[in-house]
């Protein structure tokens, strides 16, 4: 249960950072909360020939609000900071609200957002926040900055579409409407362990009253996060209301690939995923009306 | 690079010197180098919440940093909750709630619970649970932690402490 020999390094920016893992090679690590890599290490799991810790770069943390009401999260911030910060709770209620799901607070103190993306466990939180709220993940890496929508950065279990020696530098969130309906709801055996499925949701209306875009988002039912198109799609065009969402339930729940393990079977992931979507939905619009 | 590095760390208001691997975690530092062994390590990967203590006013597991880490931080460890051989009031109100048996788990209890008192001097109930969830107590149960906790914060509020 300890980790084997390591180098370590502790750079001041970014571009010190990327110079290191270009000398250190193949088998080095970026170390963000270390609150996943630290227990591989421990288990030796991960065998990092050296670390480059990324705690000590001031740029790759914080949060803030541009002029369009986007919002920017340095990738370094710490899950415990979104959850306080008062912002969020107006620029994106489902990611404040999904964020005291995840481990205990003395993990949330740690843990950083773009450490959480990067390892892309499917039953993670953040990267299905991300994947329904269409955020964009800022990277930079020898071949310089660019950036990757969140649907085509989750690439399968702890699989992303970052490459050799790159690093999340920032989360976009695009602008939150102020009128959209919302609720993330996850169950786990108990608190703060991993969910065995969790679901996000959003929807939007127009001047009529029907649904004008929507968003569900499953964890813990797939290798990666899921988008639950064929349930959005029952959604867009219709009237809010519990018949459509059961609807729209049963069709995302098509759309769950899940696994059975120790923790649940794969036939009580599909049926609490349908029932989640349902009181997700239902919950978002009486929230909102 | 694997090679000792020498360390400044800065622990229940103390400044001590030590020389660590860069694989050494906090936890393991300060109970083999700083002698402080009532940080306890159970799991040693997250789970368990004995390793707790509270970095820069914020409770961490100690057995998922490494020293090389903290070097720069204020480190407060149960040792640092209260003066030589007295206790702390969350300490005299664990003992008064019989929230303790073996005693394996109660660093990390106090640590935490400490830290949380500092972000929310006036928690309901359901906050100190959820505030506690992730120290696991094999043999006390939770309810008598959960009251000393309570009553604490409810005595420093009267206080005005």
């Amino acid at each position: 249960m300890k980790p084997p020999k390591f180098d370590y390094f502790a750079p001041d920016s970014v571009e010190r950072a990327l110079a290191l893992i270009a000398e250190h090679g193949d088998h080095a690590r970026f170390l963000a909360g270390g609150q996943s890599l630290v227990p591989m290490m421990n288990f030796r799991v991960a065998t990092p020939s050296a670390l480059i810790d990324l705690n000590g770069i001031a740029d790759l943390r914080g949060i803030r609000i541009d002029d369009e009401h986007r919002l920017h999260i340095g990738a370094m911030t710490r899950t415990r900071e979104i959850e306080m910060d008062a912002q969020i709770a107006r620029a994106n209620p489902l990611l404040h609200a999904a964020v005291p799901n995840i481990a205990h607070m003395q993990i949330r103190n740690r843990g950083t957002i773009g450490g959480s993306l990067a390892h892309a466990d499917p039953a993670a939180e953040l990267p299905a926040i991300v994947l329904v709220c269409g955020a964009a993940i800022q990277i930079v890496g020898p071949g310089g900055r660019r950036s990757v929508g969140a649907m085509d950065f989750f690439e399968g279990i702890f699989e992303t579409a970052l490459r050799d020696g790159e690093i999340i530098s920032e989360i976009v969130f695009p602008t939150w409407p102020a009128a959209r309906s919302w609720a993330f709801d996850e169950i786990s055996r108990r608190e703060g362990d991993f969910a065995m499925v969790g679901i996000a949701a959003w929807f939007d209306l127009d001047a009529s009253g029907k649904i004008s875009a929507s968003g569900l988002a499953a964890i813990g039912a797939g290798d990666t996060p899921l988008r639950l198109s064929s349930g959005e799609q029952i959604l867009i065009g219709r009237s809010p209301g519990a018949d459509v969402f059961a609807r729209a339930a049963e069709a995302a729940a098509t759309d769950l690939q899940p696994a059975s393990d120790i923790h649940a079977s794969a036939e009580y992931r599909r049926e609490v995923g349908e029932v989640l979507v349902q009181r997700c939905l239902q919950t978002a619009w009486e929230r909102s009306s | 690079m694997t090679a000792d590095r020498r360390l400044t760390l800065h622990v229940n208001g103390i400044t001590h010197s030590c020389e660590v691997e860069p694989r050494m975690t906090l936890a393991d530092c300060l109970r083999e180098k700083l002698d402080l062994t009532g940080t306890h390590l159970g799991c040693e990967h997250g789970v368990c919440g004995a390793c707790t203590v509270i970095v820069d006013g914020a409770a961490v597991r100690s057995c998922l940093m490494f020293a090389v880490q903290a070097r720069d931080s204020m480190i407060t460890t149960v040792e640092g909750l209260a003066a030589s051989d007295t206790l702390s009031d969350l300490q005299q109100a664990f003992h008064d709630h019989f929230a303790l048996q073996c005693g394996f788990c109660t660093p990390g209890f106090l640590t935490t619970a400490e830290a949380f008192l500092s972000e929310n001097p006036s928690p309901t109930r359901g906050e100190v649970q959820s505030a506690i969830s992730g120290n696991i107590c094999r043999c006390t149960g939770y309810v008598p932690i959960i009251d000393a906790i309570v009553d604490t914060a409810k005595r420093r509020l009267e206080s005005g402490k």
